[in-house]
């Protein structure tokens, strides 16, 4: 089995990420920067309904619109819309200008329908009907083990608790869309996308055409976070119109679009109840649960995988639990995969329970976590954590901190697959003069796949990473998974460790240089003649694995008279396999914490009842963490190089949320048991939002 | 015309001026633009361009970038769709996010916020002008050590928000790198080593606001 080199230069050592330069001076091309020639612009017509029959849909009056040249309907024909923001139509002229003047030009005739955009609503038995002739309300998908309502009656201390949790939107920098340009030999695609097979395969399989005619590129992307796999609506459209406008269409998305239709994270309504005996063994668990994924759930489930089902209790293990989850459907945009998908949510919901028995026990609530989670890789990480951290020194009963700006701490933990796709394949050309190019078909969502390439083959061939010229982003290339699920680093590396062992086979066998590494590298490769060398290889076993643990203390400062929380600290200790490059596995840690800050205080989608309405689609009122916000961040990654590479970007924005929550609670005495936790939320919890007399 | 009555003279409201078009039809739309025009005209006394395209002179990274613009396109679209300048990038095109942040002179301002005709006759840096000849400016070279960046998207706004601030402040505080940069936003969470990079291309003594210790798990207890 082949295994990593044990002493490297390269590898676990800080490599600056080889693609810096050409994003720091602007020469990066994003797709949304694609000029192809005679490119026309694109934009997308949407529903103003939340819920309606379009009974007809009236398209000349955009096409005599100055500099207008194509528009194309999303279906002719009479059809149901299903939330404010669904794609009727689409237009590409010469300008935006032009484009926009057209969208308000499109005649839409429309008979609304009743429609309902909160889950506790869409429950109800008179509810609208989200999919006609099924419930909005699936059937509960129950688990039980053991003897839950027994084991409740034998437990020392039992909370209950109502634990919610908002829709997050991915919003990431650059918005989704393409450059998209059909011509007679096929449809190639410049797509914003984390996966360049699943969008070509979308592409082929909308279009109806062969995959062999549709190439999709992606140099560089701004950003995905889960929602952008999939070629989607607003691909194949801008498709449509440059096959009708004979020209590219680029056609991005605004940010008032990402609100609406391109994904998010499901809620979750979480009733827990938690036992255990007086030593603070767990022994009975019981959950109900409730979210949505918009218009993917309920009765019916067009749209993405709902992920409204998580794993509960999450980490720990009772012996008597009973989960319930009913997955609901509103009239809003689908969810789509977030950010280690389901996870948060549900590490939120266990972790505050965990707090809210430990001080119903009367015990310290890290005690709790250290008695009852059975992973052997976190038991060590809590106690290295909260040294760290100082949990000792910080840690007292809750509300106990004086003065009127009150500390807190808290924890959280988290788990995790990640792992390679065995399916990835790449290549490596080694020219005569010996310059070599590593060619695989992935792409790089901001985690630093070209890096990683480099890192490894400079490692393996005994060059400098920046000798070796990097080519991905490219469906020509041998295929390669999609980036998700923290897999990419553990499908990359494997596969290019194999083209270079190949490499230097058959640099031995062609040349009959012994050793064709380092110092000999070049005269080996002139050695080829005039014929470049081109070597295939594929992920292999035992250079990757899966599964990791992670843990994280908060420390916050809420001011009890404004309701403002302060982030001070954050400790994060980080199982992880093999480090590839120390600088950009910190990016990662810092950015899943700063994510998981956003969860906890910020972000929360927010619909209006009255008229379905996205009533904060754009960043002034959708907050995301900006730089003032973020805190001292103390990372701890646990290097375990026998195990090999296994992914880190979803693991680290698990625990963040709840362990800020635990915090809050610890500091001021009281639970606020909603996210986001705002500052109005943590007024009412402290009883000074004055209510109303009658 | 209250909507008028703050405008300074000589200078175009985006906002204003794209309010008062409304949502109408376009026919009725150019009309009306025509009959804004013409009371702005009255107001300010001085000529109104448009709403055709005019001829439209751009001082970016000194050199004359000459284009034929509707008055209502914004430096930032000038830029990225009608020249090949696509370092300045559109994440919100409504002042919320900063992507496009450029240089007016020494001052960085959104570009998706300014009109093209309004930004003529002031020298204007995209990040496409700070390196020259392929050397990286002590700002970017200081986000490429620090790895304040990642997707890479936002992150000509932030190298342009920094060398503003460089430019006044030649050796600022933490803090106020943060002020500078809470215009601009990032999803990848690389606002950690952002204020690292600022620092140290001030040549000021780093605050570490992360750190991370890596410690190989088989040594543990």
């Amino acid at each position: 089995m082949p295994s990593w080199p044990k002493e490297t230069k390269y590898i676990g050592h800080e490599t600056h990420r080889i693609d810096a330069p050409v994003k720091l001076t602007g020469k990066a091309r994003y797709s949304s920067d694609i000029q192809a020639e005679g490119w026309l612009y694109g934009m997308i017509l949407r529903s103003k309904w939340p819920a309606a029959k379009i009974t007809s849909l009236n398209l000349a009056p955009a096409l005599k619109v100055p500099g207008i040249k194509a528009a194309v309907t999303v279906k002719d024909g009479e059809r149901i819309v299903r939330y404010y923001g669904e794609e009727l139509a689409a237009v590409a002229g010469t300008s935006k200008q032009a484009c926009l003047d057209a969208l308000h030009a499109i005649e839409v005739e429309a008979k609304e329908l009743p429609f309902v955009v909160h889950e506790p609503d869409a429950m109800k038995p008179d509810a609208p009907g989200v999919w006609e002739g099924s419930a909005n309300a699936s059937k509960p998908r129950v688990r039980e083990q053991g003897e839950v309502d027994k084991a409740f009656s034998e437990c020392a201390a039992v909370i209950e608790g109502f634990y919610t949790t908002p829709v997050q939107i991915h919003h990431p920098m650059e918005t989704h869309g393409a450059t998209v340009s059909w011509t007679d030999e096929g449809v190639t695609a410049w797509a914003s996308t984390q996966g360049i097979s699943s969008v070509r395969d979308g592409l082929a399989g909308g279009l109806q055409l062969d995959h062999s005619r549709v190439r999709v590129i992606t140099d560089h992307m701004g950003g995905g976070f889960g929602a952008k796999f999939g070629a989607g609506v607003e691909m194949l459209l801008a498709a449509r119109l440059s096959r009708e406008a004979k020209a590219p269409v680029r056609l991005m998305l605004t940010r008032f679009d990402q609100g609406l239709s391109v994904g998010n994270r499901p809620s979750s309504f979480q009733k827990i109840k938690l036992g255990a005996k007086a030593d603070g063994t767990l022994h009975a668990y019981e959950l109900d649960n409730y979210g949505t994924a918009g218009i993917g759930s309920g009765g019916a489930s067009e749209g993405g995988g709902s992920g409204v089902d998580f794993p509960a209790p999450y980490i720990y293990r009772i012996p008597n639990t009973r989960v319930n989850h009913t997955v609901v459907a509103v009239n809003a945009g689908s969810a789509r995969a977030f950010r280690a998908p389901g996870h948060p949510p549900a590490s939120y919901g266990m972790e505050c329970a965990m707090d809210d028995l430990a001080v119903k026990l009367g015990i310290d609530p890290l005690a709790l976590r250290i008695k009852n989670d059975s992973s052997e890789i976190r038991q060590r990480e809590y106690k290295l954590g909260a040294e760290r951290f100082g949990w000792k020194q910080k840690y007292r009963p809750p509300g106990t901190s004086p003065g009127p700006i009150k500390t807190g701490v808290g924890c959280g933990a988290a788990t995790w697959g990640g792992g390679g796709s065995r399916s990835t394949r790449g290549e490596a050309q080694v020219n005569p003069d010996g310059s070599i190019e590593v060619r695989l078909g992935v792409q790089d969502i901001g985690t630093g796949t070209r890096t990683v390439i480099a890192v490894i083959a400079a490692e393996l061939l005994g060059l400098r990473p920046d000798q070796i010229t990097v080519k991905i982003g490219d469906t020509n290339y041998p295929p390669g998974p999609g980036s998700g699920g923290s897999t990419t680093c553990a499908s990359v590396s494997p596969t290019v460790h194999d083209i270079c062992t190949k490499a230097l086979e058959q640099l031995q066998t062609q040349t009959g240089v012994a050793d064709a590494r380092g110092a000999n590298w070049f005269a080996t490769c002139k050695k080829l003649g005039v014929e470049p060398m081109i070597v295939h290889g594929g992920w292999q076993q035992g250079l990757s694995s899966s599964g990791v643990g992670g843990v994280q203390f908060a420390e916050v400062a809420v001011d009890t008279e404004t309701g403002l929380i302060t982030v001070k600290k954050i400790t994060c200790v980080q199982d992880c396999g093999l480090i590839i490059d120390k600088l950009t596995a910190e990016s990662q840690v810092n950015g899943g914490i700063i994510m998981g800050m956003g969860y906890a205080l910020y972000e929360e989608r927010v619909l209006d009842a009255l008229s379905g309405v996205l009533l904060n689609p754009n960043f002034e009122t959708y907050k995301l963490p900006g730089i003032a916000d973020v805190p001292e961040i103390d990372v701890v990654l646990l290097n375990m190089p026998e195990r090999g590479v296994i992914g880190l970007g979803e693991p680290v924005t698990i625990p963040t949320a709840g362990a800020i929550a635990n915090a809050v609670a610890n500091a001021i005495g009281t639970r606020v048991p909603s996210l986001p936790i705002t500052t109005a939320k943590v007024l009412a919890a402290l009883g000074k939002v004055p209510k109303a007399s009658s | 015309m209250s909507d008028f009555d703050s405008a300074q003279p000589g200078s175009f409201s985006r906002r204003n001026f794209i309010k008062s078009l409304g949502t109408t039809a376009v026919a009725t739309a150019a009309a009306r633009a025509q009959a804004v025009a013409a009371e702005l005209e009255k107001v300010n006394g001085e000529k109104i361009v448009g709403p055709e395209p005019v001829p439209v002179a751009l001082q970016v990274n000194g050199e004359t970038l000459r284009l034929q613009l509707e008055p209502r396109v914004t430096l930032l679209d000038a830029l990225r769709n009608y020249s090949s300048l696509t370092g300045a990038k559109e994440g919100c095109d409504r002042a919320g996010c900063g992507a496009c942040t450029v240089m007016l002179g020494e001052v960085p301002v959104y570009a998706c916020q300014k009109l093209a005709i309004e930004a003529q006759g002031q020298p204007i840096t995209t990040v496409e002008g700070l390196a020259k000849n392929g050397e990286l400016t002590p700002v970017q070279r200081a986000f490429l050590e620090k790895d304040a960046l990642m997707c890479g998207y936002c992150t000509p706004g932030f190298v342009m928000s920094v060398t503003a601030l460089l430019k006044k402040h030649p050796r600022p505080t933490a803090e106020q790198v943060r002020h500078v940069c809470a215009g601009n936003l990032c999803r990848c969470g690389t606002q950690p080593r952002i204020i690292e990079a600022a620092l140290q291309a001030a040549g000021v003594n780093p605050v570490r606001t992360t750190q991370t210790e890596v410690i190989d798990y088989a040594q543990l207890a």
